[in-house]
C-alpha cells in the first residue's frame, strides 16, 4: 500500500484535503488501513429530519406502549390512567403521521405508502401497521371520552393494545435496514432499546397524568424499562466496535448523556417519591419522557455522523475483509 | 413475492434470493439477457465525456460550478444531479512499467517548502482517473427498500426509479451502500442512473458508453462483460501493471455482484467506494425476529406489571 500519495487525506475528518505541513521526513502518524478519496464520504447522509423522524421514534413507541397500558389498565380497574393512556397513544400517534408526511420530500402522494405490501421494506410493513393501528388507537381514545360506542372502543383497545408492541419495535428495524454504520451495527440490540424506550415513556406518560392512586404499575414499569432503555443503549454502544465512538460525540453524545440523566432520576424519583407525592410523579414523568426522545434523537444524530465520515465505513469492511 | 419469500427464509446465507439473474427472479418471463456496464479505468482519459452525455441526454439539472481542488474532479460525487461522476487521484508511483521523465518529479517540487517536504523522493507518478456511476446491484437496498414500489427492477436487469411515484421518502439514499442515490433539493424526489432505459428499450447503448472515447465504459451483456473483464486483468497483470483488479464483479460479494462493475488501480477507498459493501436486506430475517421477540417481550411485561395488583 502506497503512502506517499501527494493528495490523499487519511485521518477521515470529511474535511477535504488536508496540509500537513513541517514533516522532516515527509510522512506523519497515519492509519495505514484507512484511505479514503479526499476524505469525502462514501454514504449519502440520511434526508431525514431529526425533529420529523427521531420525533416519530418517540412518539411512535410512547403511542404502542401506551395502547398496552391503556388496555391493561381498563382490565384491572384503573379507569383514569387507562383514559390517559389511551388519549396519549392516539395524541402520539396523530402527531406522528404529521411528522411522516411532513417528512416526505413530495407530502401529497404519502398514500403511495399503500401501493404494494412489501416485506422488505420495514417502511412499508410500517405504513400498514400504521394504517391498522391508528384508527384503533383513536377509536379506543374516543370511546373512552365521550363514552359512547363502548363495543366499537373496546375492539380498538384490544387491537390497538396488540399491535401496539409492533409498532413500537418495528422502527428499530427501520433505522437499522440502512447501511447507516452507526445504526445498521446496532441491529442487534436495537429493537430492545426501543421497546424498553417506549415502555419507559408510556410510564413516564402514565406518571405524568393518571392519579398517584393508579399509577403503581407505571413506577415498576419505569423501573425496569428505564434501566432495559439505559442498559441496552451502552451495550449497543459496545457491541458495534468503532463505530460506537460516535454516540459518544457531539450532538449525539450530549443527546445520549442527557438522556441518561434524566432516565435515571425519572426512574429513582419514581421508585422513591412516587408512590405518596404526586409532585414528584409529575417531575418522574417529566424526565422519563424527556429521556425516552433524548435517546431517540441521540441515536438519530449518531447514524447520521456515522454516515458522515468515511472511516466508519472503510474501517469495518476493511476489517471484514481482512478477517475472511 | 417470490424471492422476496426467498429471501425471507434464508437469513444470513451468502447466496441470495435474485441469483445472476434478477429480471427473471422479477417476475419477466423472456427478459432479454441481462445487460451493463464495465467500466475499464486503465483506459480512462478523465475527458468527462460521460458526465456531459448522461446530463445532455436526460436532462439532469446543473449542479454547481465548483472549485473543489480535487484535482479535475469538480464534480464531487454522484447525486440526484449527477449520474456519472469522473473520479481523479494522482499518485506518486508509476504505472507499471512507465517511466515518466524528471520533468514530473521537478515539476512536482516546485513551490513551498510544505510541498518539497511531502514529495522527497520522486517515483515516479500516475494518474487514476474512474468514471462512477450507480452499480445497478443484483441484490439492491433501495429497490429492497422503497415502501411504494417506485424503485423496480426492469427486464435488463438495471434499476431504475418511477419519479411519478416517488413519494421522497428518503429511505433508499440511507440504504444504499455505494452513496449513489439521493434526493434532489427543490424537487423532494429521488433520481439516479437508469441506464439510460429509454435507449435500451429502443436498441441503443447508454448515452455514457456511446459518447466514451477510449471505450472505458463498455457496455454490453454482462456474462460478455465479464469474460472482457477477466481477459484485460490478466492482459494488464503481463504488462506489469499488477495493481489493476475487478470490483464488482463476484457474484458471491455482498451485493451479488454489479451491473456496474469496474477494473480499478487500486483499493476501492482511494475512489470513494466501499471496499466491501453489503446490502442491508441480507439481515433483516434476523431484524424482524429481533422485533418479533422485542414486541412480544414488552407486551408482556407491560402486562406482567399490571398482574395481582388491584388498586
Amino acid at each position: 500500500m502506497n503512502e506517499t500519495e501527494v493528495t490523499m487525506s487519511g485521518q477521515g475528518t470529511g474535511q477535504g484535503t488536508e496540509r500537513r505541513s513541517g514533516q522532516g521526513t515527509g510522512r506523519r502518524h497515519r492509519q495505514p488501513e484507512f484511505r479514503s478519496y479526499y476524505g469525502k464520504p462514501i454514504l449519502k447522509e440520511p434526508t431525514w429530519e431529526a425533529r420529523d423522524i427521531a420525533g416519530y421514534l418517540f412518539l411512535g413507541g410512547l403511542a404502542g406502549a401506551s395502547s398496552v397500558v391503556g388496555a391493561a389498565a381498563e382490565l384491572t380497574g384503573r379507569s383514569s390512567l387507562a383514559r390517559t393512556a389511551k388519549l396519549g397513544a392516539a395524541g402520539a400517534i396523530g402527531l406522528s403521521g404529521v411528522a411522516l408526511v411532513h417528512d416526505l420530500g413530495k407530502p401529497g402522494r404519502f398514500i403511495n405508502m399503500l401501493r404494494v405490501f412489501k416485506p422488505t421494506s420495514p417502511m412499508n410493513v410500517g405504513s400498514w401497521l400504521l394504517t391498522a393501528y391508528a384508527p384503533a388507537a383513536a377509536t379506543s381514545a374516543f370511546a373512552a371520552i365521550t363514552g359512547a360506542v363502548p363495543l366499537l372502543g373496546r375492539a380498538g383497545t384490544s387491537a390497538a393494545a396488540v399491535l401496539g408492541p409492533a409498532v413500537a419495535a418495528y422502527t428499530a428495524v427501520l433505522i437499522a435496514d440502512t447501511a447507516v454504520p452507526a445504526w445498521h451495527e446496532g441491529r442487534h440490540e436495537m429493537p430492545f432499546v426501543f421497546v424498553g424506550s417506549a415502555a419507559s415513556s408510556a410510564a413516564g406518560w402514565g406518571l405524568l397524568t393518571a392519579p398517584l392512586a393508579e399509577t403503581a404499575p407505571m413506577r415498576h414499569l419505569a423501573l425496569l424499562a428505564g434501566t432495559a432503555e439505559l442498559i441496552g443503549s451502552r451495550i449497543m454502544e459496545k457491541r458495534m466496535g468503532p463505530v460506537g465512538e460516535v454516540y459518544g460525540t457531539g450532538t449525539a453524545g450530549w443527546c445520549m448523556r442527557a438522556a441518561t440523566v434524566t432516565t435515571a432520576t425519572g426512574v429513582v424519583t419514581a421508585g422513591v417519591f412516587g408512590r405518596k407525592h404526586r409532585a414528584a410523579a409529575v417531575g418522574a414523568g417529566l424526565c422519563l419522557l424527556a429521556g425516552s426522545a433524548l435517546t431517540r434523537f441521540g441515536i438519530f444524530h449518531a447514524g447520521v455522523a456515522s454516515s458522515r465520515d468515511p472511516k466508519y465505513t472503510v474501517g469495518p469492511q476493511r476489517r471484514s475483509m481482512q478477517s475472511d | 413475492m417470490t424471492s422476496i419469500a426467498k429471501s425471507l427464509g434464508r437469513g444470513a446465507h451468502p447466496r441470495f434470493a435474485n441469483g445472476p439473474d434478477p429480471a427473471h427472479a422479477s417476475g419477466y418471463d423472456h427478459a432479454p439477457p441481462r445487460v451493463g456496464f464495465f467500466t475499464d479505468t486503465s483506459v480512462c482519459i478523465g475527458c468527462k465525456a460521460c458526465e456531459v452525455a448522461c446530463k445532455e441526454w436526460n436532462r439532469v439539472p446543473e449542479d454547481g460550478l465548483d472549485f473543489t481542488g480535487m484535482s479535475y474532479d469538480n464534480t464531487a460525487g454522484l447525486s440526484a444531479d449527477t449520474w456519472r461522476h469522473v473520479a481523479f487521484i494522482e499518485q506518486r508511483k508509476p504505472l507499471g512499467g512507465q517511466v515518466n521523465g524528471p520533468a514530473a518529479g521537478a515539476w512536482l517540487d516546485r513551490g513551498d517548502a510544505a510541498e518539497s517536504t511531502m514529495v522527497d523522493d520522486p517515483h515516479g507518478f500516475r494518474w487514476l482517473m474512474s468514471s462512477d456511476v450507480c452499480k445497478h446491484c443484483t441484490e439492491a437496498a433501495c429497490l429492497d427498500v422503497c415502501p411504494t414500489g417506485a424503485l423496480f427492477r426492469t427486464e435488463f436487469g438495471t434499476v431504475v426509479v418511477q419519479e411519478d411515484v416517488c413519494n421522497g421518502c428518503g429511505y433508499c439514499v440511507s440504504a444504499c451502500p455505494f452513496g449513489v442515490i439521493a434526493q434532489r433539493s427543490g424537487d423532494g424526489r429521488v433520481w439516479k442512473c437508469t441506464l439510460c432505459y429509454d435507449r435500451l428499450g429502443v436498441g441503443e447503448e447508454p448515452a455514457c458508453a456511446k459518447a466514451c472515447p477510449t471505450d472505458s465504459i463498455q457496455f454490453g451483456a454482462l456474462d460478455e462483460l465479464r469474460l472482457r473483464a477477466i481477459d484485460r486483468v490478466s492482459e494488464l497483470h503481463s504488462l506489469g501493471i499488477t495493481d489493476a483488479r475487478l470490483y464488482g464483479d463476484d457474484p458471491d460479494d455482498g451485493v451479488g455482484g454489479a451491473g456496474a462493475f469496474f477494473l480499478l488501480l487500486d483499493d476501492a477507498e482511494i475512489y470513494g467506494l466501499p471496499p466491501n459493501p453489503t446490502v442491508t436486506t441480507r439481515d433483516l430475517p434476523h431484524m424482524w425476529k429481533g422485533a418479533a421477540t422485542a414486541a412480544v417481550t414488552v407486551g408482556a411485561a407491560i402486562c406482567l406489571m399490571f398482574v395481582g395488583r388491584r388498586p
